[in-house]
């Protein structure tokens, strides 16, 4: 018969060894899945390592997606911290991209590159931001469902700039499959060790976030609406703002990662340019905790994810959804594991006692 | 002879790093009732849980009529008839009566909606219970409820019945009825035990009675033979005199003035009624109710957190109405409400006690950075004064027991220095020396100038420590009295609506 | 119109499975938003089972098995072991995805034989489908429309007059009263989330089997989240489920209708009507107040006896 105990507590030692084991064991699972398809794992996680880290080339390839990662999951870990479930990250990256693209399209050439970006970053934050501020308002207003909302809104995102790709924003001087007008060089992001400058705002933006959280007065206020909303009533605290001001922080921290997609990477606007990383950014502030330095580390490890797998597509010709099921296999694992860190499982017959796990 | 019903032989139980039963034994016997004695926290319901299959024993053998059980789930101890009524009711808000009832039940062949009705009537009618099957129970009060519980035990045969501290949410003409109730189960050779920590009801309605402290069983004795104090002795572990003092406040003026206040609950329907009292400075003021009569709605309206549809709350002389909450905790106003979960509204559980200091200052600190030195600081003084068992600090605060949670509560709104403190259900599933530790709190503040108002739930309490006692009954005032002038009888009538014959004059004309 | 109400009944049928779906996992207190995923994986399961089977059987069963696992590992997750259940099941959306995106790699854009196709023709009832204008869409349909409609009434029967769907009802409620009168929660919770999660496979399938019918890694573009929010606008009561999956299966293909009679809006524009309209939806959800509108009341919430 099988009981199931609470733990009284658990050293730090056994809880990281517990979660290394779900990882460990993730990869294995994933591995048979992959066997099924009819692939060699083994050779798969190989080029995976390869195609993400092989080369310097590739491995400017890897921060390169790590940047956006970074940044997103930064937006979502400080709404995720209130308990606000933002699904809208790809939402709030396309309107950054947008706003972006929106002043690199009406300003002139001539304007100097150094405040092109500027202008160009705030705008992408302020629309990402207003992305975020429409469900947010619902939610401190009346109590509205935040989880579809953002997720209806990243439809509208799309099929907005879809519509602008296809229709008042197509390039007229481009004959084949319709796009935006390619950006001026003052809007596109400057380089610095051969890897555009986005990895500076990404490393400011961990930097940012873990001290927003853990050392000023909105950050705490944060943490304890996420905590327990009854108690943050009853310290006289502003729900309302407190909610409007997060999901501002993190729509805008979406939108510029947004922003620096389009300047740096596709250097234009399509729909495509979230790439999916509102949903990879949900992963990775959950598997690092909502803790800003380890979301970081995790996102540079699920972006060599993401540029091994596009390798593996291109040289092994498996699609890149194997990355997303991965990914989800990674996760199914580590939330089952969080249960063995709370709990004991125990093998009890009538006469002995033993300690399973 | 008597049958034994029950006997639970060597029982132990822990939660993690906490020992809820020790080697426990029991023994009951049909047609008895047994009271299962004990401070809050000695391990009462935890046993009982055991015994109804929702806790499984760690070690112990369990004999139900003299067979022994090994239950996995409360099914398997229903079938056996055991009957629980637990101290939270386990119904379903938005269904009736009768679908409460059949849950979990087969439908039995030939069985219709007629002679279902029939058969829960006459199994009501033989036990003296009266309900309506159609009702929704978050319709019913609370002594429907717990009529509704009993009823559904009965209903699956139950010859073994479990109440869980029953009269904790009961007026005492409420209580009455129970125990009537109770003794004609007795009658028919049911076996009753009743899970308690109030020594009078214990001398009233029990047969035998078994102690138990700290998660250990102390002695079983018979109630005729025994007396409250060598009882008190046996529960707390020494002599120790339950008379709470009352002693003399220094009669200031009136410190927060109530004024016609109405205010509606979340539903839109009336939670306060046209209130009107004045609480002076120096006294401690007493709320009895029973739940949900509008004590939640009254601290919240003080405190700045609930819009009033009319009125005025005057505080030294200016009316706070419509101020919001930082203001109100910045004049001086503090308010602590220990919910039925405790850690629901005052607290962060997985805080620290330090974050938990910063929730009421922080607001007070210029700028946009968080500095924690002076909430340390005062986390180390509330701790040292109060003595609160806690590793450090640091600690989670959902990690502390019961009672050195509330007095992280109601350390820190006290060491603020209020002018008017409000304290709803302090001592709340705690045990007696925390209770009178809290008690001596409140006298404290109560000399030092204080305006106090205490929201409670046991009469007794209530009495002793207050130096008046308001009661309220569906959101009015039905009397604001002084405790030594009336009786329980007399409170317990204004709290189902009643109000006084002999009116006390006005406070609010002096 | 009456072309046109053929159409909105089909349309609406991938939604109809996936809130009846949902709204099972939900009445249990399981709030499952991996919908789109159990979609996906059934909807590209089902079709390589009917590709390679030509057995609408089959296929069926097949779509039918595949959301049912994805709704097993969600349930053995959250009920099981615990865990957030809004993660986990977005963690199965994900899943789900790349799983499809995997399973249906070299299918994609190979039609169906023409054989198995036949067999989700329209059969009409005699009589009754010559009912004017609601004849032809609720009585001359495929079986599987059929078979929807069929849930719908028997969920509304299973929870207003089954003792087993009283005891979900409570599991849902109130975990701890339903544990103490002696139901397995535990039980309930898995078998009508995978229940659940049989029919949002089912949705999915409906699609590549019937309406378009191929494989495509977009298939579902969001119907499983529509879903999410229509069983919030039925107010957790399948017949409302089904009228909102009714206006929510018109509102997707009114794009085509307004283009039909000369309106030319841009298809992306059009496009974005039903998650708009979800969002207002969604907004005017919140106004509930009677009781029996509200959420189970312990949704979303896990329930473990030993809590302490």
């Amino acid at each position: 018969m099988i009981k199931i105990n609470k733990r009284a507590s658990l050293p730090k030692r056994k809880e990281m060894m517990i979660q290394a084991l779900a990882v460990l064991l993730s990869l294995v699972f994933a591995g048979l899945v992959i066997l099924a398809m009819g692939y060699n794992p083994l050779e798969v996680y190989y080029r995976i390592v390869e195609g993400s880290v092989g080369t310097i080339i590739r491995i400017q390839q890897t921060i390169n997606k790590a940047v956006p990662l970074i940044i997103v999951s930064m937006g979502i870990l400080v709404a995720f911290k209130m308990k606000f479930w933002n699904i809208g990250g790809e939402g709030q990256i396309m309107m950054g991209a947008f706003g972006a693209t929106l002043v690199a399209l009406n300003l002139p050439e001539s304007v100097p590159t150094p405040i092109m970006l500027l202008a160009m970053a705030v705008m992408a934050t302020l629309c990402g931001a207003i992305w975020a501020f429409i469900p947010a308002f619902f939610k401190a207003k009346f109590g509205t469902n935040e989880t579809i909302f953002t997720l209806m809104m990243n439809y509208i995102a799309i099929k907005f700039v879809t519509y602008m790709q296809f229709g008042p924003w197509k390039d007229p001087s481009f004959g084949g499959f319709p796009k935006v007008a390619s950006f001026h060089d003052n809007a596109i992001m400057p380089s610095l060790f051969g890897l555009h400058i986005g990895w500076i705002i990404a490393l400011f933006a961990v930097a940012g976030v873990y001290i927003f959280i853990h050392h000023t007065k909105r950050g705490y206020e944060i943490s304890v609406v996420g905590e327990s909303l009854d108690t943050a009533r009853y310290a006289g605290m502003n729900i309302k703002a407190i909610i409007i001001t997060a999901m501002l922080v993190s729509g805008g921290l979406c939108g510029l990662a947004g922003m620096i997609q389009a300047s740096a990477i596709e250097k234009t606007l399509t729909y495509t340019i979230s790439a999916g990383y509102g949903f990879t950014a949900i992963i990775t502030a959950w598997l690092g905790r909502l803790s800003a330095p380890v979301v970081g580390v995790v996102c540079f490890l699920f972006a060599m994810l993401l540029q091994g797998s596009s390798f593996l597509q291109a040289s092994m010709a498996i699609p890149a959804s194997v990355a997303d099921m991965i990914q989800g296999v990674i996760l199914f694992f580590v939330l089952g594991s969080d249960f063995f860190l709370q709990y004991k499982v125990v093998l009890k017959d009538k006469k002995a006692v033993k300690e399973v796990a | 002879m008597q049958t034994i019903s029950i006997q639970m032989e060597n029982i132990t139980k822990t939660f993690g790093a906490l020992k809820a039963n020790e080697d426990v034994n029991l023994t009951v016997y049909a047609g008895e009732i047994h009271a299962l004695l004990g401070e809050n926290g000695a391990g009462k319901s935890t046993l009982m849980n055991m015994l109804s299959g929702i806790y499984m024993p760690d070690s112990g053998f369990i004999y139900v009529e003299g067979k022994p059980v090994n239950f996995t789930s409360p099914k398997e101890s229903i079938e056996l008839g055991i009957g629980m009524i637990h101290q939270h009711f386990k119904l379903v808000d938005i269904l009736t009566a009768k679908e409460n009832i059949l849950l979990g039940q087969k439908k039995k062949a030939g069985q219709n909606d007629k002679n279902l009705a029939k058969e829960i009537k006459d199994l009501s009618d033989r036990y003296g219970l009266d309900l309506d099957l159609n009702k929704k129970v978050y319709q019913m009060s609370v002594g429907e409820k717990q009529t509704l519980e009993i009823i559904k035990v009965l209903y699956r045969g139950a010859r073994i019945l479990v109440l869980d501290e029953p009269t904790a949410v009961l007026t005492p003409q409420e209580i009455k009825k129970l125990f009537r109730i109770m003794r004609n189960m007795k009658e028919h050779g049911c076996a009753i035990v009743i899970i308690t920590h109030k020594l009078n009801e214990v001398m009233e309605i029990s047969d035998r009675i078994t102690v138990l402290r700290k998660g250990k069983s102390i002695a079983t004795v018979v109630t005729k033979e025994v007396e409250v104090p060598s009882l008190i002795e046996m529960m707390v572990g020494k002599k120790v005199d339950l008379e709470i003092d009352r002693l003399p406040g220094p009669g200031l003026g009136e410190s927060l003035v109530v004024d016609e206040l109405t205010v509606m609950d979340m539903e839109g329907k009336l939670a306060l009624d046209n209130i009107s009292f004045a609480l002076k400075g120096g006294e401690i003021l007493g709320v009895a109710g029973v739940a949900k009569s509008g004590q939640k709605e009254l601290c919240e309206a003080i405190a700045g957190l609930i819009p009033a549809a009319k009125g005025r709350i005057f505080f030294q002389g200016d009316n706070i109405l419509g101020k919001n909450p930082r203001d109100i905790i910045r004049l001086g106003i503090r308010m602590g409400f220990i919910p039925e979960d405790r850690l629901g509204m005052g607290l962060v559980g997985s805080m620290d006690i330090v974050h938990n200091i910063v929730l009421k200052d922080y607001q007070n600190q210029p700028g946009i950075f968080l500095k924690r030195g002076p909430c340390i600081e005062k986390a180390n003084r509330i701790v040292e004064t109060l003595d609160i068992m806690t590793p450090n600090v640091y600690t989670p605060v959902k990690k502390l027991s019961g009672g050195n949670i509330q007095k992280v509560l109601l350390g820190r709104e006290i060491d603020s220095n209020p002018k008017v403190l409000i304290t709803a259900y302090p001592v709340r599933g705690l045990d007696v020396g925390a209770s009178y530790k809290i008690y001596e709190l409140l006298n404290e503040q109560k000399q030092a100038g204080v305006g106090v108002l205490f929201i409670g739930e046991d009469l007794d309490v209530l009495m002793d420590l207050c130096d008046r006692v308001m009661v309220l009954c569906n959101g009015k005032v039905t009397g604001i009295v002084d405790p030594t002038q009336v009786t329980k009888e007399e409170i317990g009538l204004m709290m189902t609506g009643s109000a006084l014959e002999k009116e006390e004059p006005s406070d609010k004309n002096q | 119109m009456e072309s046109f109400l053929v159409a909105v009944v089909v349309a609406s049928m991938p939604l109809l499975f996936a809130t009846l779906g949902e709204l099972l996992s939900e009445k249990a207190g399981n709030l499952n938003l991996g919908v789109e995923g159990m979609m996906l994986m059934g909807a590209v399961i089902g079709f390589r089972v009917g590709l390679a089977t030509n057995s609408p059987i089959l296929a069926v069963l097949a779509a039918l098995l595949a959301g049912a696992f994805g709704a097993a590992m969600f349930a053995f997750l959250t009920v099981s072991l615990r865990a957030n259940q809004v993660v986990t099941g977005l963690t199965l959306t994900i899943f789900g995805s790349g799983f499809a995106g995997l399973v249906g790699r070299d299918v994609v854009g190979v039609p169906l034989s023409l054989q198995l196709r036949n067999s989700f023709d329209a059969i009409p009832i005699p009589l009754l489908s010559k009912i004017p204008v609601i004849g032809k869409p609720l009585f001359d349909q495929d079986i599987l429309v059929y078979f929807g409609f069929a849930c719908v009434i028997l969920i509304l029967l299973y929870f207003k007059k089954t003792r087993i769907g009283l005891n979900t009802r409570a599991v849902g409620e109130n975990a701890a009263a339903a544990d103490a009168s002696g139901i397995n929660v535990n039980l309930y919770k898995y078998l009508n989330i995978t229940a659940g999660g049989a029919l949002c496979g089912l949705g999915g399938a409906y699609m590549t089997l019937v309406t378009i019918p191929v494989w495509q890694q977009d298939v579902v573009a969001g119907r499983g989240w529509i879903a999410v929010a229509l069983v919030i606008f039925a107010s957790w009561r399948p017949v409302k489920a089904w009228l909102g999956a009714l206006l929510f299966g018109a509102l997707s293909i009114l794009g085509y209708r307004l283009q039909a009679m000369g309106i030319s809006l841009s298809q992306y524009l059009v496009d974005m009507i039903p998650y708009i309209a979800t969002i207002l939806v969604v907004i005017v959800s919140t106004y509930k107040n009677r009781k029996e509108d509200l959420p189970p009341a312990d949704l979303s919430n896990p329930y473990f006896r030993e809590e302490r």
